[in-house]
């Protein structure tokens, strides 16, 4: 079944065209008045990867997203989407990306059915490949025999699905997803992921934000944003490589907050974090590590229920990696 | 084009789905129209009159009689003691109290002047003033004839010189100010429908975040403005012929100018309208907003300072300048002048090319704005 139409004709006429990597973004910036929301970024997205934006709240991702979808204009430095400037070709980039944010956009008081034909008419399609899309769109969705129901009454699952139905009914070769899987429960995020996966799969590049690190780690490539800095890129695995020359304990203790502190004080501690009831310790690679946590621990008279060495989670990469970059820029300001 | 007809479409498909819109749209102008066209009234008839007459002699009798003969007073009762007559006038029962005090006719009899007295509640200031003149026309044409009707009797030769004056009134022979109110209100319709209802719409779609999946498709800024205004230029046509229908049908105003010239005129002031709306949209977040902005930013000044209510040349001298600035001044000397006095282009066309440059202007201004807004 070929769903997806290539453009590859139109990438090759263009000069700028860049068949490797659909999304180029160099030292891109936005400043709103003072405040810089995004500082300089530069990454590239290989063309069918899923591109995982991931940062906190505030850190710049959805500044990232709206420039590069056109929405907004960067204060300095460019970017080409499917090889056209962001800039100066938004049009262009316009015809080739879909987009869907958090807030799924769609018209609520118009039929699911009447949701597609008109964002269909806005894309300029028509006749019997419109059609196919739109089945297409309803099934993907699982909006058969739901046709005629009103958007406002469907559930979040739904919505998300259909409004990224909505937004890829042109086939574009980039979509640009906002924090797609926003209040939406577990089964529908993961029934999601599966969509984006098999979009993926068709060569389509995804370019994706959240705060979520277990979607992280579904990502072919993370780009770690942090305010307004891209502090680190690469695969899951690679970035969780960049903690090789720590060794991370989870503990379980009945005072953890006393015991964090009690650690952050030795040498050998990088790093503390809490995690759940318990908290993660990252201590540089020394021998015997685990024995000395139980050996401080203890002579506190803190009771350890369980000490156990963990293969770090992108969640530590992520807690390390701010760590870091809040102790560069302090170090910055005492300069 | 094609984006637009598809824009289009779905705002109309939007609207009949939209019950209360639909109501808002085509239902409340006519509803307004009628209620203005018969409440919204300066006229002043059956001025409830309480009278205390003292003498109750055939003159005061005639006098009083004189009174209640015109359609302007009703007598709502006689009374024989003063307060009496405060009381009705603290109550409201009456606005004026006429008191003949005793040895009216008797005095005249005389060759005196005869004292009558002519209270009127002056809380409502026009009416009084207009109650007080009716009084006063009738008392002095009754004594009028009295002199006259002495000098016969005593056989006089001569009679007195009388001027005689004709008043006619153009336009407006009843002086019916609904015949004033009611092409007024195609204005304030137009403004509100138009105006509201764009701004209004436009910032719904940027509450529901639709406006920011719109912008990321590659639709442009005028397809995207052209299919949001167009519904309610529609809307406004036909708010304008319903208004006609109704002013020519329930209160006999038929539009001596021309229909098709006042739809023609109409257009361009729906250009204004428009383009306020859409300035709006761009200043508003919510809907709200938009709603409070439209309402106490611009349709209260306008309502005020556009001669609707008030006539301009009794304002001062710099409100009068203020009110060139308002379209709706110019819209309404034309809707008044081709549903009053039938005039024509030859009359209009000053008030038309305002109207032109005004739109245009709002109109492009707002376009540009919106457009910054979304780029």
């Amino acid at each position: 079944m070929k769903l997806w139409v290539g453009k590859k004709e139109k990438q090759i006429n263009n000069a700028q065209s860049d068949l490797e990597y659909a999304v180029v973004a160099d030292r891109l910036t936005k400043k709103f008045g003072k405040f810089i929301a995004v500082d300089h970024v530069s990454f590239k997205v290989k063309r069918g990867e899923v591109f995982g934006f991931l940062g906190p709240n505030g850190a710049g991702k959805s500044t990232t997203i709206r420039m590069l979808c056109g929405l907004l204009l960067p204060t300095e430095g460019t970017a080409s989407v499917d090889g056209f400037d962001i800039a100066k070709q938004s049009d262009d980039v316009k015809a080739h990306i879909g987009y869907m944010s958090q807030r799924f956009s769609l018209y609520e008081d118009l039929t699911v059915e009447q949701n597609i034909n008109f964002y269909g008419g806005i894309y300029g399609l028509d006749g019997k490949h419109f059609e196919e899309r739109k089945r297409w769109a309803i099934e993907m969705a699982g909006l058969i025999g739901k046709e005629t129901m009103l958007a406002q009454a469907l559930s979040g699952g739904w919505r998300q699905r259909l409004a990224l139905g909505c937004s890829i009914l042109h086939e574009p070769p980039i979509l640009f997803l906002d924090e797609p899987t926003g209040g939406v429960d577990p089964v529908s995020r993961r029934n999601f992921w599966d969509l984006i996966y098999d979009l993926s799969h068709r060569g389509v590049t995804v370019f994706v934000t959240t705060h979520y690190m277990d979607e992280a780690e579904h990502c072919n490539t993370i780009g770690l944003i942090y305010n307004g800095k891209l502090i680190a890129t690469g695969s899951p695995t690679e970035l969780k490589h960049n903690l090789d020359r720590y060794s991370i304990f989870e503990v379980h203790c009945t005072q953890p907050v006393d015991a964090m502190e009690l650690l952050r004080g030795q040498t050998w501690t990088a790093e503390t974090s809490i995690f759940g009831s318990a908290f993660h310790v990252s201590t540089f690679n020394e021998p015997d590590t685990q024995k000395k946590i139980s050996q401080v621990l203890a002579k506190n008279k803190i009771q350890t229920e369980r000490i156990e060495q963990i293969i770090p989670s992108l969640e530590d990469v992520f807690i390390h990696m701010i760590a870091e970059e809040d102790a560069r820029k302090d170090g910055d300001i005492h300069l | 084009m094609n984006i637009i007809f598809h824009i289009i479409k779905k705002e109309f498909i939007q609207f009949r789905q939209d019950k209360k819109m639909f109501i808002v749209s085509f239902f409340a102008p006519v509803f307004q129209l009628l209620i203005l066209g018969y409440a919204a009234t300066f006229d002043v008839s059956k001025i409830p009159m309480a009278v205390c007459d003292f003498d109750n002699s055939p003159s005061s009798r005639t006098l009083i009689r004189n009174f209640t003969s015109t359609e302007y007073f009703r007598v709502v009762g006689y009374y024989d003691k003063t307060s009496e007559i405060d009381n009705q006038l603290d109550d409201g029962h009456a606005s004026i109290a006429v008191v003949i005090p005793r040895g009216f006719e008797k005095k005249m009899g005389a060759g005196q002047s005869a004292p009558l007295q002519v209270i009127a509640d002056g809380t409502e200031t026009s009416s009084a003033t207009i109650g007080l003149n009716y009084a006063f026309v009738i008392v002095s044409r009754y004594s009028q004839n009295i002199v006259l009707e002495s000098l016969i009797k005593r056989g006089s030769v001569m009679m007195p010189a009388r001027l005689s004056t004709e008043f006619r009134i153009w336009y407006n022979p009843d002086l019916k100010s609904r015949n004033f109110m009611v092409p007024g209100v195609l204005g304030l319709l137009l403004m509100v429908m138009t105006m509201i209802l764009t701004s209004l719409a436009i910032v719904k779609e940027k509450e529901l975040g639709t406006l920011e999946q719109l912008v990321v498709t590659p639709i442009k800024p005028y397809q995207l403005i052209i299919g949001k205004l167009a519904p309610f230029f529609v809307i406004g046509v036909i708010d304008v012929i319903l208004v006609v229908f109704f002013a020519s049908v329930v209160f006999s105003l038929p539009v001596k100018g021309g229909v098709l010239l006042l739809l023609g005129l109409s257009l361009i002031f729906l250009m204004t309208t428009l383009g306020l709306g859409l300035f709006i949209s761009t200043i508003s977040r919510t809907q709200q907003q938009a709603m409070m902005t439209a309402i106490f930013f611009f349709m209260m000044p306008m309502v005020f300072f556009s001669g609707f209510v008030f006539p301009i040349e009794n304002m001062p001298t710099i409100i009068q300048y203020i009110s060139y600035l308002i379209p709706l001044r110019y819209y309404f000397v034309i809707v008044r002048g081709l549903f009053l006095k039938g005039v024509g282009m030859s009359i209009l066309w000053t008030q038309a090319l305002a109207l032109l440059i005004f739109g245009s202007v709002i109109l492009s201004l707002s376009v540009m704005r919106f457009q910054k807004r979304l780029g």
